[in-house]
């Protein structure tokens, strides 16, 4: 099938699927399982009926699509047999709560019933969201933890920690996270922080803006491949076509391969991505400075600060938070940069980071072990921004 | 403001300046390769990129037409041609006919040669060279020319990666297969995250609380430990690699900012409306599908564009759950880490695969920039 048609498909599969999910299940709650008004005897006892089969045919069901896809009695009777059988059990004593709450089987009144379905229908309505986030990022956090401690050759333990942390090629990668982590951050948050106290009160600062911005649109491949001709390195005889190498040898230098030049590298590729994270800085801060309030600053002026003054020390401890959250999230893109290393050199010459180290083990030694460790260090790393943002969130909700 | 108390103006163009600088300085790098892109591969290899924006001058050694080919007119040997036969360099600035002299001659002028002959040479390079006697020998006459070229750019390179039939690395089957995985994994995690967002904002429920802090962890947990998890259980189901897989990890991906951009956007909606159409005995169904949705369209468009950005231009999940080792699916991004492989220093190639890739974003990014802002600021101010 062509991939057009079926991607055509897929969105109207998709779509209609979400859409008549969504749909469907409301009906069946305000019609059929939960309407608001009391319920007559003989219905009652009709829907006692019917929560009984349907307390008895889902978990069969269940057993029988469990059998049916491979997995079969043999699967749940191996290692995993008493995890699967506290999943039915547990299964069945929510069923046999759920069907009484959902049939309706005792007393009923229209207000009962809408309370009732009031109480389900957050959970009609989350329920693809709390799948697809619990089968695409939460269990693969588990599911990782656990590769991590099973070795290639089948042992189970911390051994592919040791191996990797006695690898010189992960504890570069470490060295040069760190570089970045100190480097790109501060830089972009520095040039966005210019950029926007600059253009505050510029007539044409908004196309300045722009401009900045327009990275955020690149690809890091793309990004890589403009930053590459920059880089790009002739023979001392012919011209130099990279603009970095026709400045040096114009100040009378002889060429260099930038990208091979041992630790210098590393900044050469975080430049990339300081240009590119500088714009989303600047917005950031941009609007935290027009949210300044005026007296502060007008205060200031009366009370004769200079420009500089104003900047330091009036606006910037205002808008400190924002700097933060600028920071941090910045900080998270560094912690995951892959594409822009992996483009441009691939890990060679010392440039090695975390993310490319977990490519490499993953799917080119195909240690699934080693990588996957790899991922938990940069779990690890994000954990403490993780639990600040989660704290933050609460505070905002209280 | 900053001018009330009297700020100098040479802090003022300071400002400017300083402003001009910097935006030059981020732009040059894009139009570098942009500029290349229209440029062939023997002008990329010849000079930068930033003297193809000017004239060149060229110093050329051409000859004239062999002696055997002097036509007898009105008694006077003549040859006539142009030096530029085969190819048009430019226009000529100066032209000598001794090797210590390359600029004795203006265009239009008479050179005198030491054997009674005498050329002629025109701006267009059309040259004339005359002699009262036969010539003889069977070279022509040597000629030095400066010529100005003027700046000259062509679409031969977008013509031959775009509708080549005959070039295997193409892009447009590469970009076919990028837009065929962004546009479903842009749409369906919208949908899935739109109710959800309700939910969290606009229903009581205990829990709740519980779910949005999940949903705001999940937003930094890092997709690389998702990879090998979700590649086995792919093969488990038998998706494998291809679309599927890849719509399915871009939607999981996307989810959590979606629905953080969205419930925050919600949450923010007016009470009172929600509430009186609850009054009026409308179902939650309803007052999402025709209050909520079409309020929240901003944010809607918000997160459509991030998601659009962040699918057309990944290469991660690409590489892992799409592409398989026939390539048939390759995307624009891994194609062109390919070629940088491959074609490492054919910057014409490479220049102008990387400008095809990111015309697309470029334009939704100035056509949508408001969205793309609004929502950078309700993703991460607070």
């Amino acid at each position: 099938m062509h991939p057009a048609l079926q991607g055509l498909i897929t969105i109207v599969i998709g779509v209609g699927g979400c859409v008549g999910y969504f749909y469907f299940s409301n009906f069946l709650l305000d019609r059929f399982l939960l309407p608001a008004r009391a319920f007559t005897a003989a219905e009652t006892a009709a829907r006692r009926r019917l929560g009984l089969i349907f307390l008895f045919a889902l978990p069969t069901l269940l057993i029988l699509a469990l059998y049916l896809s491979g997995t079969g009695l043999s699967g749940i009777a191996s290692g995993w047999g008493l995890f699967w059988l506290l999943v039915v059990l547990a299964l069945i004593f929510g069923l046999w709560r759920l069907t009484g709450f959902v049939f309706a089987t005792g007393e009923t009144t229209a207000g009962h019933n809408i309370s009732h379905a009031n109480m389900i229908r957050p959970w009609l309505f989350l329920l693809p969201a709390i799948l697809a986030l619990g089968l695409y990022l939460t269990y693969p956090v588990f599911e990782t933890l656990r590769l991590s401690l099973i070795h290639r050759n089948g042992g189970v333990g911390i051994g592919n920690y040791t191996f990797m942390f006695g690898e010189q090629k992960f504890w570069e990668a470490m060295r040069n996270n760190m570089l970045w982590l100190v480097v790109v951050p501060a830089m972009s948050t520095a040039f966005g922080l210019i950029v926007a106290q600059l253009t505050d009160r510029l007539s044409w600062g908004n196309i300045a803006k722009m401009l900045v911005f327009m990275p955020m649109a690149i690809s890091m491949v793309g990004a890589s491949v403009i930053w590459k001709l920059v880089y790009e390195s002739r023979p001392a005889e012919v011209e130099q076509i990279g603009v970095l190498n026709a400045l040096w040898v114009g100040m009378g230098g002889e060429p260099q391969q930038w990208l091979t030049l041992p630790v210098w590298n590393n900044f050469f590729l975080m430049v990339v991505l300081i240009w590119i994270q500088t714009g989303f800085a600047m917005v950031i801060l941009s609007a935290a400075l027009r949210g300044i309030p005026e007296e502060t600053v007008e205060a200031a002026i009366v009370d004769g600060a200079g420009p500089f003054q104003i900047f330091f020390k009036i606006k910037v401890p205002q808008i400190m938070s924002t700097i933060v959250v600028v920071w941090t999230t910045i900080t998270l893109v560094v912690l995951k940069v892959f594409d822009i290393v992996f483009t441009m050199t691939n890990g060679q010459w010392g440039t090695q980071v975390l993310a490319n180290y977990m490519y490499d083990k993953m799917f080119r030694a195909n240690d699934w072990g080693t990588g996957s460790a790899a991922a938990m260090v940069i779990m690890l790393l994000v954990t403490p921004i993780l639990v600040w943002n989660v704290r933050n969130a609460r505070k905002e909700m209280r | 403001m900053d001018n009330i108390a009297g700020t100098k103006s040479g802090l003022t163009w300071a400002v400017h300046l300083s402003v001009i600088f910097l935006v030059l300085l981020w732009l040059f790098p894009t139009i570098g390769l942009f500029v290349s892109s229209f440029r062939t591969a023997d002008q990329i290899s010849a000079t930068g990129w930033w003297k193809a924006l000017f004239p060149t001058e060229q110093n050329l050694v051409v000859r004239a037409a062999e002696p055997s080919a002097q036509v007898l007119r009105d008694g006077v040997y003549m040859i006539e041609g142009n030096v530029f036969e085969d190819f048009s360099v430019g226009v000529i600035a100066h032209w000598g006919v001794s090797s210590r002299e390359i600029s004795a001659y203006q265009p239009g002028e008479t050179a005198e040669l030491r054997d009674g002959s005498s050329v002629t040479l025109e701006a267009d390079g059309s040259y004339r060279v005359e002699s009262a006697e036969e010539m003889s020998g069977s070279r022509g006459q040597r000629i030095f020319v400066t010529a100005t070229t003027p700046p000259e750019f062509t679409l031969g390179n977008y013509e031959f990666m775009l509708f080549d039939p005959q070039n295997s690395e193409g892009m447009t089957k590469a970009f076919f297969s990028t837009l065929t995985v962004t546009i479903p994994a842009t749409i369906i995690p919208i949908l899935i995250a739109a109710f959800a967002a309700y939910a969290l904002a606009w229903m009581e429920f205990p829990g709740r609380a519980l779910l949005i802090a999940c949903v705001v962890g999940l937003l930094v947990v890092p997709l690389q430990l998702a990879l090998i998890p979700l590649l086995k259980f792919h093969n488990a189901i038998g998706i494998g690699k291809g679309y599927l897989g890849v719509w399915l990890a871009h939607t999981g991906f996307g989810l959590p900012l979606a629905i953080y951009l969205l419930r925050n956007y919600m949450v923010g909606l007016p009470r009172d409306i929600i509430e009186n159409a609850k009054v009026d005995g409308a179902t939650d169904f309803q007052i999402f599908v025709k209050i909520i949705l079409p309020l929240s369209f901003p944010a809607l468009a918000s997160f459509a564009i991030f998601q659009f950005l962040w699918t057309w231009n990944d290469l991660l999940v690409a590489m892992v759950f799409l592409i398989d080792s026939s390539g048939r699916t390759t995307v624009m991004t891994r194609q062109i880490v390919e070629m940088l492989g491959t074609r490492g220093g054919d910057w014409e190639i490479l220049a102008t695969a990387a400008f095809i890739s990111m015309a697309v974003p470029i334009v939704v990014f100035f056509a949508l920039q408001r969205y793309l802002v609004r929502g950078l600021l309700a993703g991460s101010v607070k």
